[in-house]
């Protein structure tokens, strides 16, 4: 089938994919854009976290056709798009700042959900971060600087527009 | 595979009666992990989150009207006064990811008996509406689960809304698991009080082939409170009754060893889940008591 979608604010149209394949395997291997990580495939590592309508979900648990006619955002679309290869958005760069990303594979998802709950409460506490990380694992970090990046983040933001 | 993308609630029943082994597919937390991992091949997807009847809740009186489309993330956020019990059960649903997608009756269609919706809708005696191109009807919660991921629907039926009376009285859940985000309970517990009807619900998780009561140790309790006068003072719940009480619920479940828990410690959490909510759930009557004077 085809399915026609938004993807970091650019129209894309694929064609011939599988009704049973997820919005992950759509992104990542018919529209090359690797940076959602398939991880467990079952949600219970948050590796592949995209917005959906605007709304943090598991890309693998999205049935491609369900994403038909609507807006997704991956990491790759989190930074503002200035044409410099390394633009980066204020969260991201505190995660490379605070030693955040050993790996890299559970960063892609780490970073959407915290730029979500920058974006809906920018003072978060401690264990209001940890809560929104909750669906996110890493095994690298230990999750002390995964913390420490997004306090930073939270500084970083303070004012200015997410 | 076809995938089916129904944008009314009539559409989708139709195509529920032309395709009766389509899977029906909401916020996909379980019904992709089948496919993903190629446990199961169903002759279509039938996509639900294009009906916007779905989408929604509504109050009815002194009910509420759950639409089957309404996610975990909005229970918590826009449910919690009416429905607290189901509302406290939604919190500790996967994480923020999945409580953005899953639903209720995403819960009761895969009916596993860990499914973290079943104890408070069958504490609060929860109705499941159902429909087909034949008609609707109308299943309690405790007769819409019949086995191990099996439930009360014909093939042709979906859910269409879960209904709930609103609070009447102080309502406390209870869940065990290894951390507090993504576990599927290795027990868990609900419970409802209605101090003015006079009557105790409950909902075991976890603990039985399906989601059940423990009536028998419903109408105990609720008899007890009225003969030691509590429903109407409001005095401390001796231990012995709170004791008895959580007995009755360990003796009313029937779990299995698995590989998240014993059937020895599903059996003695139960009993110590049902003690402490019933004693959160004093408290709470008891602050209201004091609130009110």
């Amino acid at each position: 089938m085809r399915i026609t979608t938004t993807v970091n604010g650019d129209r894309q149209d694929v064609d011939d994919v599988w009704e049973g394949e997820s919005l992950l395997y759509v992104l990542r291997e018919r529209m090359g854009l690797p940076g959602s990580k398939n991880a467990c495939e079952q949600g219970e590592c948050g590796s592949c976290t995209v917005y959906l309508d605007g709304t943090p979900v598991c890309a693998c648990l999205v049935a491609a056709g369900q994403a038909q006619g609507r807006d997704v955002v991956t990491v790759e679309g989190l930074a503002p798009d200035t044409g410099q290869h390394d633009d980066l958005h204020p969260v991201q760069q505190a995660f490379l700042e605070c030693g955040a990303v050993q790996c890299g594979f559970c960063t892609p998802g780490l970073l959407v959900a915290s730029h979500d709950l920058l974006r809906r409460n920018p003072h978060p506490s401690d264990p209001e971060i940890r809560e929104a990380l909750a669906g996110n694992l890493c095994r690298c970090t230990g999750y002390e600087k995964i913390l420490d990046a997004v306090r930073v983040a939270a500084d970083k933001l303070d004012g200015a527009p997410a | 595979m076809d995938f089916l993308r129904p944008t009314s609630w009539a559409e989708a029943l139709e195509a529920k009666a032309a395709h009766p082994g389509a899977v029906p597919i909401a916020g996909g937390t379980d019904v992709m992990v089948e496919l993903n991992f190629d446990r199961h091949r169903p002759e279509a997807l039938l996509d639900l989150n294009q009906v916007t009847e779905l989408q929604q809740w509504a109050e009815d009186g002194t009910r509420i009207r759950l639409g089957a489309g309404v996610t975990y993330t909005r229970i918590i956020e826009e449910l919690g006064d009416p429905l607290p019990g189901l509302a406290m059960a939604s919190r500790t649903v996967g994480s923020p990811q999945i409580r953005n997608r899953g639903t209720v009756a995403g819960n009761l269609g895969a009916a596993s008996p860990a499914g973290d919706a079943h104890p408070p809708l069958l504490a609060t005696g929860a109705e499941i509406r159902v429909a087909s191109t034949r008609g609707t009807r109308t299943l309690r919660a405790e007769d819409f689960y019949t086995g191990v991921k099996r439930n009360a629907l014909e093939p042709d039926e979906l859910i269409e809304a879960v209904v709930l009376e609103k609070a009447k009285g102080p309502q406390q859940f209870a869940k065990i698991g290894t951390r507090n985000a993504m576990v599927i309970s290795v027990a868990a517990f609900a419970i409802a009080l209605d101090p003015e009807a006079g009557t105790v619900g409950t909902g075991i998780g976890s603990a039985a082939p399906t989601p059940r009561r423990a009536r028998d140790a419903e109408t105990f309790l609720a008899g007890e409170l009225a003969a030691h006068g509590l429903w109407e003072t409001r005095g401390a719940i001796p231990d012995s009754l709170t004791r008895e009480f959580g007995e009755r619920v360990r003796r009313a479940a029937s779990p299995i060893d698995d590989v998240r828990g014993t059937a020895a410690y599903r059996l003695h959490s139960l009993a110590v889940m049902a003690r402490r909510t019933l004693g959160w759930a004093w408290a709470d009557l008891q602050n209201d008591q004091r609130k009110a004077s």
